[in-house]
């Protein structure tokens, strides 16, 4: 018969020891992880010297040789390739932020839309949804690019879209009932902007570029004023409702601050801004900015397509709070408007966040789809072209695959930051 | 995507490959019973599929004529449509045996790969529409050009805009196709690559009488198939392959004779035709290699008028593609 043995508990060998074999085994798994990316490495390098491919990544300060359509760093053709790379980042960069923030803004709408009581709405919203999502990307990208794009006029026969003839009728049209100042206003403005200033063609949509004059900085100035003031209000705001229990009209005080404050300082100092006009010169506009149709079709197919998806996020999230939350906000006597702000919406977010995160990430990489239509990103200009003048593979792609990764963190970690903020309400 | 995919797939197959590999394609190709060619995704007059599916063109017939010369059988071709940025990739992975798709010699791309010879004689020029009425590529200041990316076209044009200081906007596409669709749609006002590119891409456009293509060549674009680093024997017999069908011409052997000639008695012919020697053997081939090419595919001459001369919808001129004994600078050293 066993005895139970004396002081303390029972002895193991060990190899016994649960918690040594755990760290054994995890100790023999990171070996052999090592030892595979180590024999990859070494093999690989040595197939690569025994074939003659040059290995590493010297190529970067060699010179691309090629052009680029739309850099947004100075670029020409005696760069390196490690300016593509930039340049190529950039781009791709652009598209995903412009695109995040126009699909969340889009998405929102139609989420909403889709729960609205209104029959006509709530239909238009879902047959948005389900047409959209169901449609390949790629035929998206290429619709809006050949189909809708693609059948512009030639920049001989551009459509001009100026604000000037607009204002110049309305001019006209007030002159004709009389009040001649009200005129007069609106056809000095219209002359003050001067000659017709967004065109549409098929090289894309061409806009006046704003040239900032001495003193716009006090502009920049007043602005960064303005929202550090509104920050301000926000906290005095936040202290005197937890102290009185009177609320602050905060949002719209902070919106007059931040638009009033900079457009006073830019009416003190006599509009300090001109406009550079695009001109037909040759066999293009010459001057102003120009959006590249394939900038344009990439961003509106990417983000009618992501929308399509963060709407039914946004709708399931703000389905996921009960019923008798808003129905005890409102019979607490706080208004709809209210209700949505300060009962729904934030506990809908804890919902969306993680989701939406998803989005993001999926718009950004589907951004490489770009290549289908020429529009010069990372994956075209540097995975692409820089590959194929340099047949450096292993390096190219290591590095793509890197920077996709890095953006996609970086994505993940603001909006798990986001998300622990938007969850930290609910434990206060 | 899918070509990262494929991309990435071949930087992983390489680094998993136990052993380079060296010396094995003729075997590799034996065993397998027929050879993958890698080709253009569809270029008329190079290579172009019907629409039975049959692939033809003058890098068509090359492949064709080394799976003749390895079989007796031009159709045991497998044929590889690769665009011009999968393409390397495609033949450093192995997963083609050749690489016949108008492809220009380079220093840079010699060094990676080896090119078997000059198939077609090839220079860099412009399309534009005759509405512009631009009659030189010097007229071409500020315009918007569309090109095929990962080539070196892509190259000779910014340096060509950057030696008489004009500005240019390129946009470059991944594939022949999507780069002219660009071009018809009025995306750009000049359509550039390679001439004889030029004339098979015209033969696509709705109305190829709006457009001209203009007199300046810009580049030197010797175009050739190209095998792989570290296989001397595959090297040899593509280039010999190659060597033959300009010999032939030469030789005055085409397909309707080379049977007479089989009982020729000019030692040259007599070599060619394999009645002399050993030399298909010290290629890893049969006696009467250059028989089977030139019975099965044609000598140069033949493939040329066919595919893309005078014979052919392109009707490209020979040029200084014609033989080094007319006039032109195509020459094949001697079998001997």
């Amino acid at each position: 018969m066993k005895q139970a043995l004396p002081g303390g508990p029972p002895r193991v060998a060990v190899h016994n020891n649960p918690k040594v074999r755990s760290a054994f085994y995890q100790a023999v798994a990171l070996v052999l992880v090592l030892a595979c990316a180590y024999a990859f490495t070494v093999n690989a390098s040595a197939n690569l010297r025994a074939q003659g491919f040059a290995s590493g990544f010297d190529f970067l300060g060699n010179t691309a040789g090629f052009g680029i359509n739309q850099t947004l760093i100075d670029y020409s053709e005696t760069d390196t390739y490690g300016r593509v790379f930039v340049v190529g980042l950039l781009n791709t960069l652009l598209v995903a932020v412009i695109g995040c923030v126009f699909a969340t803004i889009l998405g929102f709408i139609i989420g909403i839309a889709r729960l609205s009581p209104n029959w006509l709405i709530a239909r238009l919203g879902g047959a948005y949804v389900e047409t959209i999502r169901n449609l390949p990307l790629l035929f998206q990208i290429l619709f809006w690019y050949l189909a809708v794009l693609g059948t512009m006029p030639g920049p001989r026969q551009s459509i001009g879209l100026g604000l000037q003839p607009v204002l110049s009728a309305i001019g006209d049209g007030i002159a004709a009932i009389g009040l001649t100042a009200i005129a007069d206003g609106f056809r000095s403005l219209a002359a003050w902007i001067g000659p017709p200033d967004i065109y549409l063609n098929n090289r894309g949509v061409i806009l006046p570029r704003p040239l900032l004059g001495d003193g716009f900085e006090w502009v920049a100035i007043a602005f960064g004023l303005a929202v550090l003031l509104a920050i301000g209000l926000r906290v005095w705001a936040r202290q005197r409702l937890d102290a009185t229990g009177r609320t602050f009209p905060t949002g719209w005080t902070a919106f007059g601050l931040i638009v009033g404050l900079p457009l006073a300082a830019l009416l003190a100092l006599g509009v300090p801004i001109s406009f550079e006009h695009p001109q037909l010169r040759g066999f293009n506009f010459v001057g102003g900015l120009r959006l590249i149709p394939e900038l344009v079709a990439l961003l509106f197919a990417l983000v009618t397509y992501t929308a399509a998806y963060i709407a039914e996020v946004v709708r399931g999230g703000i389905l996921a709070v009960p019923r008798g939350q808003s129905e005890a906000a409102l019979a607490l006597g706080l208004r709809r408007g209210l209700t949505l702000r300060l009962i729904i919406v934030p506990q809908a977010l804890r919902v969306i966040v993680p989701p939406l995160t998803n989005q993001f990430l999926n718009l950004t990489k589907n951004s490489s789809l770009a290549v289908g239509i020429g529009y010069p990103d990372l994956f075209a200009v540097f995975a692409g072209t820089t590959l194929n003048q340099t047949h450096q593979a292993i390096e190219i792609i290591a590095i793509t695959m890197a920077v996709y990764l890095a953006i996609s963190l970086i994505t993940s970690i603001l909006m798990n930051w986001y998300n622990a903020r938007t969850n930290r309400r609910f434990e206060r | 995507m899918k070509r990262a995919i494929f991309t990435f797939g071949m930087a992983i197959g390489f680094g998993l490959m136990v052993a380079p590999a060296t010396a094995q394609t003729l075997k590799a190709v034996k065993d397998r019973g027929s050879l993958i060619c890698g080709v253009s995704q569809g270029l008329p007059g190079f290579s172009n599929p019907d629409d039975k599916g049959n692939w033809t063109g003058l890098d068509v017939d090359y492949c064709r004529a080394i799976a003749a010369a390895v079989f007796n059988d031009p159709s045991k071709v497998k044929f590889s449509p690769l665009s011009t940025k999968d393409r390397f990739e495609a033949l450093k992975a192995g997963e083609i045996d050749v690489l016949s798709r108008n492809s220009t010699w380079t220093l840079s791309r010699d060094a990676t790969y080896n090119f078997i010879g000059v198939n077609y004689y090839d220079g860099q020029g412009f399309m534009v529409r005759k509405g512009l009425k631009v009659n030189s590529a010097l007229e071409l200041n500020g315009a918007s050009i569309c090109v095929q990316t990962g080539t070196t076209t892509e190259l000779n044009l910014g340096d060509y805009f950057r030696s008489n200081s004009m500005r240019y906007e390129v946009i470059a596409f991944a594939t022949a196709d999507e780069t002219i669709k660009a071009y018809e749609g009025g995306r750009c006002d000049v359509f550039t690559t390679d001439v004889s590119q030029l004339y098979s891409e015209k033969l696509k456009l709705a109305k190829a009488d709006d457009h001209v293509i203009l007199p300046e060549i810009i580049s030197k674009e010797p175009l050739g198939p190209m095998v792989r680093h570290g296989d001397d024997q595959w090297f040899d017999l593509v280039k010999w392959v190659h060597f033959a069908m300009i010999n032939a011409e030469e030789l005055g052997v085409n397909s309707k004779n080379v049977d007479e000639s089989l009982k020729s008695n000019m030692p040259e012919i007599k070599r060619l035709v394999g009645t002399e020697g050993n030399f298909g053997e010290q290629l890893g081939l049969t006696k009467d290699w250059v028989v089977r090419i030139v019975k099965h595919v044609g000598n140069y001459g033949e493939v040329f008028e066919r595919n893309v001369g005078s014979g052919s919808r392109l009707g490209i001129s020979r040029g200084i593609n014609r033989l080094w004994t007319k006039g032109g600078i195509q020459y094949a050293p001697p079998i001997r």
